[in-house]
């Protein structure tokens, strides 16, 4: 870059203060460092979200069996090294929590919204820079506050992720129900109101923020899709807050808004007139559209991905955006598929098995379109096309098993069985976990200015495809043989005698696919700083971000910004020399922009 | 110890495939150090995903060869239950069909289509007609699933109460299950858990003063005579917990200060189902791991397990707390004479309690 071009864009935009240290690794309110932080905090989250699933899965194969590991990591909860009830519990409560909350989606959306909203779009950076940087401290702030909650004298929150109250609300119920609960809500309150900040953020930016010839028609899918699960985070994340809130005034100041006519250890406790169901309802109405704040993003990511990839547009462009809306409404109407048999009106339960089935058309028309985006492509097989391949197969296995979940009939059955857990995991846990590495991949270089190590890829994708199916494709069996999930031991039940075995061929795969997850922090934390320089546009794509120099600069392009010309899927385009054409390169003489 | 034997193996092995890496790495490093795939990545992966394709089909077959034998999709041992049989079968069915065919060109189309230098991809945005066709097809296929799930889910959940049915409380504290039956007048006397009475064993709350309550019967195991249609109605004292009876089709969640229903009327009895050719080979299976088992404990100086057979249970299914995992209650259905002699055998509510 010249040096006429740097005074030029100083002139421009005033960036030209000092930075510290603090100011430029610390407090930064430069959205691609902001972007980098989340994905660190939500790494590091993830090690310890995965590391306690293989702690429970070792339990669950060789039940009651001592361990030196847990008698080292667990300490008085793993008397003589055999893991305790209660510390299961726990262990499952906060690898759910850690991994659908801190995980994929700060992690996932707070990484990727940060890093590419402003770049694909256009802007210099997000709408308010101060308020992206405390959205991501207070981010920080709620992770400490649950990693803290894990030292807790009477243990963690251990009601299970969607800590159902009276469970959660009453100490003398269980143990984790004391200050480990208090913390999980304060930790919970405090993450909401970063996910709030971030994602009016978002929504301000994408609206306010596009450069020149950036309509809406033209905006790539990521952004179409980061700006949909920001809008739907701001209407059902303030419900979750209120829930939170409704519970720690029922917890500690007395209050029966979910509480009703309990006798527990010999007494009869004063609430009266609240009900647990009218909990599962605030708690759902954010949990359910949760799983696509989750899910969501992975699909803009791997559908940008994809496209580059097979050096094809996106198949169904105008399909792909109707489908974000379609799913993002219904996925606001249909939390009731949660309680089928929660004890409310079987009359509603038939309406949330309508809206919940109806979500399986748009998804299918995703899935379809992807498929066909493959179709006659030039397939780059870069790790993370794998990871995008992945993520359709598993969003496939997974999703159409919600078909039968979905069914409130079929549900009465395999409810809070095995295969719930089989199902989830697949469609929302893998799936996103393959997007974000599917993103992590594709937009190393542009985070770090390095490649990551392909080999390395290659090697962390096919175990981790393998062990994935392994892991989940089994655990459908045992929840069709009707074994309930959130059981310490099945030993109780001779009547699950015979499945102890599947138990075991989980917990292998499961291990090795934890264990394999190093040759990926190598790879990632080795490439921040070893890794091979990277060109400015290595996979050769369309999109903003690659016309803007490797090395960061505040914001990011020197000089004017550029303007976009067509959308960003102008692969293979007939006409031109090269497979693909950048979003600024202005249309030839007579070239037609494919109108959508 | 078997777990931390595994732990090392795992490691050793990752460690192989860390050196191999390397290996690798450095072979390739001098032709070339791009981290962009090229065409041998993109042909390498090709196959791997046709070997991902077999691997998904074999694990499928394996898991139903293996575990196919789905309790929950035969033998169900209530009326209502083969309703919910056929409609799972007919769902898992059709995920069998979409699962195979569209895995099946996901993973081909990867393979056929894998990168070659000098080719080029056909630019192909748009498709009206094919879009069409593949949102009408689900349309159409869920449609016909919503209007059959629903009509079993109206059929399973409407309590008709013409058909008289047998009325009996589930009783749900940390960690047990309490039934109670309305005895000679088949209704339930009126409760509430600030009426319990440690002292007086009233432990379930039953309000004294009213007259239906005098002949209820509190028992610890759930008996049901066959071909009854038995309305539940459920309480909880403490925290949620959810009644599942897997073997016929029924669950509901027990909610404090709430008061919840499901009905059924049981088909087959706990002899008959011990009879079934299915019951029998799976009781023979666990038997025979329960003895393998059993002499590994005795060699360690333990008890042996004792010999299973076959009854009906009703677990604990919605997490409450420590014991959650050994919430459970034995089940009989059994004929009417027998179960009229059972009940004869218990106290009634009035003179079971301590004055």
């Amino acid at each position: 870059m010249s040096a006429h071009e740097d005074t030029h864009a100083h002139e421009d935009h005033g960036h030209h203060h000092k930075e510290t240290f603090v100011t430029k690794y610390i407090f930064s309110q430069d959205h691609k460092m902001i972007a980098k932080q989340y994905l660190i905090t939500g790494t590091i989250m993830g090690v310890i979200g995965v590391f306690m699933s293989m702690m429970f899965r070792l339990q669950l194969a060789w039940p009651e069996k001592p361990n030196v590991l847990f008698e080292a990591l667990l300490g008085k909860w793993a008397p003589n090294g055999v893991m305790d009830a209660d510390i299961y519990l726990a262990l499952v409560t906060i690898h759910g929590t850690i991994m659908v909350f801190f995980v994929l989606t700060a992690g996932l959306s707070g990484t990727f919204s940060n890093l590419l909203i402003p770049l694909q779009i256009g802007a210099r950076d997000m709408a308010s820079g101060f308020l992206n940087m405390i959205s991501y401290w207070l981010f920080f702030l709620s992770s400490v506050i649950m990693v803290i909650s894990l030292f807790v004298e009477a243990g963690p929150a251990a009601a299970g992720w969607t800590i159902y109250p009276p469970l959660s609300a009453l100490p003398m119920a269980q143990g984790g129900s004391g200050l480990g609960m208090t913390l999980w809500l304060v930790s919970m309150a405090i993450f909401i109101a970063s996910s709030l900040m971030g994602s009016l953020n978002y929504i301000v930016t994408v609206i306010n923020l596009r450069t020149k010839g950036m309509s809406m028609t033209r905006l790539p899918l990521t952004i179409w899709t980061f700006f949909i699960t920001a809008v739907i985070g701001v209407i059902s994340f303030p419900v979750l807050l209120s829930a939170a809130l409704l519970l720690i005034m029922d917890r500690s100041f007395g209050t029966s808004f979910f509480l009703s006519d309990i006798f527990i250890q010999g007494e009869v406790l004063h609430y009266q007139g609240g009900s647990p169901v009218l909990f599962e309802h605030l708690f759902w109405f954010l949990g359910h559209p949760e799983v696509y704040i989750v899910i969501l993003p992975a699909m803009g990511l791997v559908s940008e991905i994809m496209a580059s990839n097979s050096r094809k547009p996106i198949f169904g462009y105008r399909a792909m955006i109707a489908s974000i809306l379609a799913i993002a409404f219904l996925s606001t109407i249909v939390w009731g598929h949660h309680m089928f048999i929660s004890g409310m009106n079987p009359f509603l339960g038939s309406v949330f098995t309508f809206t919940t089935l109806l979500i399986a058309i748009p998804s299918a028309v995703k899935a379809f379109n992807w498929i066909t985006t493959l179709w006659k492509g030039n397939l780059q097989m870069n790790p993370a096309m794998l990871f995008s391949i992945g993520f359709v197969s598993t969003f496939i296995t997974g999703g159409l098993t919600g078909i039968i979940l979905g069914d409130s009939a079929l549900d009465i059955n395999v409810h809070d069985t095995y295969f719930v857990v089989a199902h989830f995991h697949l469609v929302m846990g893998i799936s996103a976990l393959y997007g974000m590495f599917a993103g992590i991949y594709h937009w190393f270089p542009k985070m770090f200015g390095r490649m990551l190590n392909k080999n390395l890829g290659y090697i962390h994708f096919w175990v981790t495809a393998v062990c994935a199916y392994g892991v989940f494709f089994p655990m459908h069996f045992i929840g069709m043989a009707g074994l309930p999930r959130r059981y310490y031991t099945n030993t109780n039940f001779p009547l699950f005698d015979d499945l102890a075995n599947v138990n075991v061929i989980i917990t292998i795969f499961a291990l090795i696919g934890g264990i394999v997850q190093i040759v990926y922090l190598y790879n990632f934390f080795g490439s921040i700083f070893f890794g091979k320089k990277a060109e400015q546009n290595p996979w050769r794509s369309n999109t903003l971000e690659w016309t803007a120099p490797v090395k960061h600069m505040h914001g990011n392009w020197p000089g004017e910004i550029p303007h976009v010309y067509r959308w960003s899927y102008d692969y293979s385009k007939p006409g031109h020399d090269e497979d693909f054409v950048p979003q600024n390169v202005p249309l030839k003489e007579g070239e037609e922009e494919l109108q959508h | 110890m078997t777990a931390l034997l595994t732990i090392i193996v795992l490691v050793f092995i990752l460690v192989a495939i860390w050196q191999m890496v390397k290996i690798f790495d450095l072979a390739q490093a001098k032709v070339e150090n791009s981290q962009v795939a090229n065409d041998k990545d993109n042909k390498i992966n090709g196959y791997l995903m046709m070997g991902f394709l077999a691997f998904i089909y074999i694990i499928t077959i394996v898991s139903f060869v293996k575990w196919g034998d789905l309790p929950l999709m035969s033998n169900a041992a209530s009326e209502h239950g083969p309703q919910i049989d056929n409609l799972m079968i007919i769902s898992m069915t059709l995920i069998f069909v979409v699962q195979t065919i569209t895995q099946f060109l996901l993973h081909y189309f990867a393979f056929k289509y894998k990168g070659e230098k000098g080719r080029t991809a056909l630019f192909f945005a748009d498709n009206n007609k094919l879009e069409a066709i593949w949102t009408i097809i689900p349309v159409i296929v869920l449609a016909g699933l919503i209007i059959y799930g629903l009509n079993t889910w109206i059929n399973i959940m409407g309590v008709n109460e013409d058909d008289d049915p047998l009325v009996i409380e589930l009783y749900a504290q940390q960690f047990n299950w309490k039934a109670r039956y309305g005895g000679e007048d088949n209704t339930l006397g009126k409760a509430n858990v600030r009426l319990i009475d440690i002292d007086r064993a009233n432990i379930l709350g039953v309000d004294e003063s009213d007259p239906n309550a005098n002949d209820d019967v509190i028992t610890t195991e759930l008996h049901l005579p066959v071909g009854r249609p038995v309305l539940f109605k459920m309480r909880s004292q403490d925290v949620l917990h959810s009644a599942y009876m897997p073997h016929f089709r029924a669950q509901m969640n027990c909610v404090p200060g709430m008061i919840t229903q499901f009905g059924f009327t049981p088909t087959v009895t706990t002899a008959e189902m011990r009879q079934t050719p299915e019951m029998t080979d799976k009781v023979t299976n666990i038997n025979r791991i329960r003895v393998e088992k059993s002499k590994e404990l005795l060699a360690k100086g333990e008890e042996a397990l004792e010999r299973y057979e076959f009854d009906y249970l009703l677990l604990c299914n919605k997490i409450c707390g420590k014991s959650h995992y050994n919430m459970q209650m034995k089940i009989i259905v059994e004929t009417q004479e027998e179960y009229d002699a059972w009940m004869k055998e218990q106290k009634i509510f009035k003179n079971s309690l301590i004055n």
